[in-house]
């Protein structure tokens, strides 16, 4: 399963991340913390992983491309690092940036999509205890391509949320732009829930096939973590806000 | 076909030595089709022996139809190739890479259909309803289904070669529909489709200038 990734940072092809994320320099590593919060720093990830204990969570995860895994991740909730990173009140977003280095990351030099890549939470989502900062998976360190050494994991939403490889995170007021819907605004938007109502323009959302499975599945509402999140979007219209 | 077998009489008139660059007919449809075949023996091979990616059923549908679209392009290059360079057996295998590109989309389209979506008539009529890369990938495998029943030497001489060969036009449009079908399947990076775009818009642009020469001509 760690040879299917989208990661093209390290190329287009689902096996290209694993042959060639090997440039990756995981350590030293740091985050840096900007924008509406108490204090503005950088943080090794050595302390990063000293502060909270790892625990494991096994979430199913769900391609915008209509497959889907079922992964043993390795983390912290991310609710745990913001209250300890104390946001100040007027932060409404928490926006997340990948390393950009075209000599680690040799498919940053190709101009498939903006770089570097860019996610963004909604203060509350980041919050929520489903909420994962991912450091390992399969009761390992995560492996370079699959994010390593930190990125992020939000089960309900399609996996393109998930940032990989973490250098950058940004409380700020307004809405930012993450890379997929800078890149195809009509396909791709900001809260990116799975939704097997709302279609891909170009392919149906009902159904996923599970790698390594041959049935396919029906799509549940947020990935089946409607009884968790459902509440998050009460009063949204989620055709609109897809 | 016709065509083909005047250029050669006219050859024949003359006999001169083959040059020895000149593939000698024997091998050269065997030969197409051991090649032909490579794409599909390596597809079981890796199915077979397990290294096939994690998503096998998507890997193998594209593969196909990656093979359906080079050997619908090569039809499509074997009629610039005798005008420009003045080859004639391209054309004599033009009729087999056409029905090798129909293989290839016949199993893309099986794959699709039985693999991908198990046979489930509703969900595939939504897609060929709804979306519209999947109509326009059906309707490619559509305009493809009459030119593969009428491959035949007999079927030139029951429809007669004129509306034989307006029949088998429907090739440029199986072309231009397989490659929008390609382009609009990428996620993002549409740079292989869009190569594959720009060989096709160059040899159905070659006919179109013949087209209009050749009306020039005839009005001169």
């Amino acid at each position: 399963m760690t040879t299917y990734n989208n990661f093209y940072e390290f190329g287009l092809d689902k096996s290209d991340p694993a042959e060639n994320a090997h440039t990756l320099q995981p350590r030293p590593w740091t985050i840096n913390v900007e924008g509406e919060v108490a204090q503005p720093r950088t943080i090794a990830i050595e302390d990063l992983l000293s502060w909270f204990p790892l625990e494991e969570r096994v979430y199913r995860m769900r391609c915008v491309e209509a497959w889907s895994m079922v992964i043993p991740w390795l983390g912290f909730p991310l609710g745990d690092l913001i209250k300890r990173l104390e946001p100040t009140g007027d932060a409404q977003f928490v926006e997340f940036t990948t390393l950009m280095d075209p000599i680690q990351m040799p498919g940053e030099r190709s101009p498939v999509l903006e770089w570097p890549y860019v996610e963004a939470l909604r203060l509350d989502e980041a919050m929520h205890p489903l909420t994962l900062f991912a450091v390992g998976l399969y009761g390992k360190m995560l492996p370079n391509q699959n994010g390593a050494p930190l990125r992020l994991v939000v089960p309900w939403k399609y996996g393109f949320k998930g940032i990989k490889s973490i250098v950058n995170i940004n409380f700020t007021r307004t809405q930012p732009k993450n890379t997929w819907a800078i890149a195809a605004p009509t396909e791709y938007g900001f809260y990116a829930n799975v939704n097997p109502k709302v279609n891909h323009p170009r392919w149906s959302q009902a159904t996923e096939r599970r790698i390594g499975e041959f049935q396919r599945r029906d799509t549940l509402p947020f990935n089946g973590y409607a009884d968790q999140v459902a509440y998050l979007y009460d009063g949204m219209d989620l055709r609109k806000n897809f | 076909m016709v065509v083909v077998s005047s250029a050669r009489a006219e050859k024949n008139v003359r006999p001169a030595p083959r040059s020895a660059s000149h593939v000698p007919d024997g091998w050269l449809k065997p030969g197409i089709l051991i090649g032909a075949l490579v794409p599909l023996v390596s597809l079981v091979a890796r199915g077979v022996s397990g290294t096939l990616d994690a998503n096998p059923i998507a890997q193998v549908e594209n593969e196909l139809g990656l093979a359906a679209l080079v050997f619908l392009v090569a039809c499509l290059a074997c009629t610039p190739a005798r005008r420009f360079w003045g080859w004639t057996w391209p054309v004599r295998i033009r009729r087999e890479l056409g029905l090798l590109a129909f293989f290839y989309a016949s199993l893309h389209m099986l794959t699709y259909v039985f693999a991908d979506q198990l046979i489930d008539v509703g969900r595939i009529t939504a897609d060929v309803v709804e979306r519209p890369f999947i109509t326009i990938g059906f309707l490619a495998f559509v305009a493809l289904l009459p030119l593969a029943f009428t491959s035949t030497r007999a079927s030139i001489r029951r429809l007669g070669f004129h509306r034989w060969q307006r029949l088998h036009q429907l090739t440029y449009l199986a072309g231009v529909l397989a490659v929008i079908h390609f382009v609009w399947r990428v996620k993002i990076d549409v740079s292989q489709p869009i190569t594959y775009a720009i060989v096709l818009l160059i040899l159905l642009g070659a006919r179109v200038v013949w087209w209009l020469t050749a009306r020039q001509a005839r009005s001169r």
